[in-house]
């Protein structure tokens, strides 16, 4: 090796190292027995180990409640988004039409817009219809601001599927629609998929239209719950660590599973930037 | 053939262009529909009602608080030290973001532009940090700077960058730091991605080529990387800039603006504002004002660029 190739081995040790030192932080005082917390407070590995973090997490708080809404709330969102987005993505892809330009500028500036604007005047239009309080409302908003970058990766998706497919099988009698269902789509799914992977880590991660619009603990996504928990029992250290690798799991799923297509998802503006 | 039959068939085969062109100009939209009527009444309308927000007075917490007020929040706001603090805030979190973001994901990127054992995995590791939830990030990093369960309190002691351990996110000299350097680690992925998708686009007998001609490695990146790249980096750097401006959940989730609003941006601050105080009036006459500022700069950023790519 070459004193060339070790610089560059070197500098990308020290990348992963800054990467990972956070998440590794937070795995070692979730396994930290509460007793060791403040005599090893610097060590990088405690000399005992213990699961009862995870355990208390588990059977004692409201966790796994918290948990199974945020993943209700991203799934939902998931394939809502994906369902509208494969219809408009196919329509920037397929059609030239009168408003095209327009309606993608439209697109595109609800991506840079401030999204402290809308907060309130979306409380104050959804809480008389009981959409506060409700994951429904926060599936409705995540939904909306998320259409506009997965349309855009959904058509970048169809841009790479050639014309002549659709318009043979239109020839041999297909409507639009029908060559649309059985012969694009099919031949979309990966695109679909990964537009799913992105809404999904989005949505899994939104913190400020939760706190504005859930006050109830039964229908609290993740963040909120954490957040109240730390506010709360902001001694529970262990526990709160326990928690945050919780949260941490199904992120890093989705991040293995979209991992091929983050290029095109960051082009196309993906919400989580 | 007589005449009737070709005028039949004229008008049938224009029936059939007319339903054509109805057809190209209608079915779009019926593809299109779902998203349009999900984004007009959940991001447009209430766009249109928080711009009406900013001239009347709505608190929650005051149930005499009605009516339309004209420019008094405006006025309210010029002399609202903690507005001009949290302006100020956001020029230095968005500028020290994004210079580190952009410097080191460029650099991670130039690093990984070329094989070497194990370059999948080391890929998927550095770029983890983009996919943990951000409320997650936030928490981690305020976690590492709390002087009884993290390290860097103790670190920055030993270096002698500060006398003892404390924490810098209660210090109002020091707290901004903290979510600065959960940002710039939660977005090196974002520019390294990018980037690297840029590098890899570049032709590679470009650097043959100057490799034979002896060029040094600063020549070659000077003459050949930086020009190739140089139309992406404008576009993500303009975008990306809006973005952080705009990104508020690591200052929320670490400092909550505070100590003493010495951590607010303008997006946190006008957050707080609604979200702790429930005045939507005066919020969102900030977010107004957030608006015609980011506007302002988009248009001054498209200004130069087309007077520096006509001439």
């Amino acid at each position: 090796m070459t004193f060339k190739n070790i610089g560059h081995r070197l500098a990308i040790l020290l990348y992963v190292i800054f990467a990972l030192f956070p998440l590794y932080w937070l795995l070692k005082i979730s396994v930290t027995p509460n007793k060791l917390l403040y005599s090893e407070g610097v060590r990088l590995w405690p000399s005992e180990f213990t699961w009862r973090n995870f355990e208390l997490v588990m059977t004692q708080s409201e966790f796994p409640l918290f948990f199974a809404n945020s993943l209700t709330v991203s799934f939902s969102t998931a394939i809502l988004t994906t369902l509208i987005a494969t219809g408009a993505g196919y329509a920037f892809s397929r059609f030239s039409f009168k408003g095209k330009v327009v309606i993608s500028a439209i697109l595109l500036i609800t991506q840079m817009f401030p999204l402290v604007m809308v907060l309130a005047p979306i409380y104050k239009i959804m809480a008389p219809i009981g959409l506060t309080n409700s994951l429904l409302g926060l599936v409705l908003i995540y939904t909306a601001f998320n259409v506009p970058f997965a349309t855009f990766l959904m058509q970048s998706f169809f841009d790479g599927i050639p014309q002549d497919l659709e318009e043979s099988a239109m020839v041999e009698g297909c409507t639009r629609f029908g060559a649309l269902r059985r012969v694009i789509v099919p031949l979309t799914l990966p695109g679909m998929a990964a537009t799913l992977g992105f809404v999904f880590t989005a949505a899994w991660s939104e913190l400020l239209f939760a706190l504005m619009l859930i006050s109830d603990n039964k229908v609290s996504t993740f963040p909120v719950g954490l957040l109240n928990f730390v506010s709360k029992f902001a001694v529970e250290w262990g526990q709160m660590m326990a928690a945050g690798v919780m949260a941490l799991i199904p992120a890093c799923l989705f991040f293995a599973f979209i991992q091929r297509y983050l290029v095109q998802g960051l082009t196309a503006g993906a919400v989580k930037g | 053939m007589n005449s009737h039959t070709v005028a039949a068939k004229t008008t049938r085969s224009s029936q059939q262009k007319l339903k054509l062109v109805i057809s190209q100009l209608i079915e779009p939209y019926l593809y299109l529909s779902p998203a349009l009527i999900i984004i007009g009444l959940i991001i447009i309308t209430p766009t249109l009602v928080g711009l009406s927000y900013a001239f009347q007075s709505i608190e929650l917490l005051n149930p005499f608080s009605k009516g339309w007020v004209g420019l008094a929040h405006f006025e309210k706001m010029m002399g609202d030290r903690y507005f001009f603090k949290a302006l100020g805030n956001t020029l230095d979190w968005t500028l020290i973001s994004l210079f580190f973001q952009f410097s080191l994901g460029l650099g991670l990127a130039m690093l990984l532009n070329r094989q070497f054992g194990g370059r999948k995995l080391v890929q998927a590791l550095v770029f983890l940090p983009w996919a943990v939830p951000t409320f997650l990030s936030g928490l981690t990093w305020a976690w590492l700077f709390n002087p009884v369960i993290g390290v860097l309190p103790h670190w920055m002691t030993d270096l002698g960058l500060i006398a003892e351990p404390f924490n810098i996110l209660s210090d109002p000299q020091l707290a901004m730091y903290g979510p600065i350097l959960a940002n710039i680690w939660f977005g090196i992925p974002f520019f390294a991605i990018t980037l690297l998708a840029a590098l890899q686009s570049i032709p590679q007998d470009l650097y043959e080529a100057a490799g034979i001609d002896g060029a040094s490695p600063w020549q070659i990146f000077i003459k050949i990387t930086l020009p190739f790249l140089a139309p992406m980096i404008a576009i993500t750097v303009m975008l990306r800039t809006i973005w952080i401006a705009n990104f508020a959940d690591l200052i929320i989730v670490m400092t909550s603006g505070g100590p003493a609003n010495s951590t607010q941006t303008l997006p946190s601050y006008i957050f707080t504002t609604a979200y702790r105080r429930l005045d939507f009036g005066y919020a969102s006459a900030m977010a107004v004002a957030l608006l015609i500022l980011l506007m302002m700069y988009a248009l001054i950023l498209l200004h130069l660029r087309s007077k520096l790519f006509r001439g």
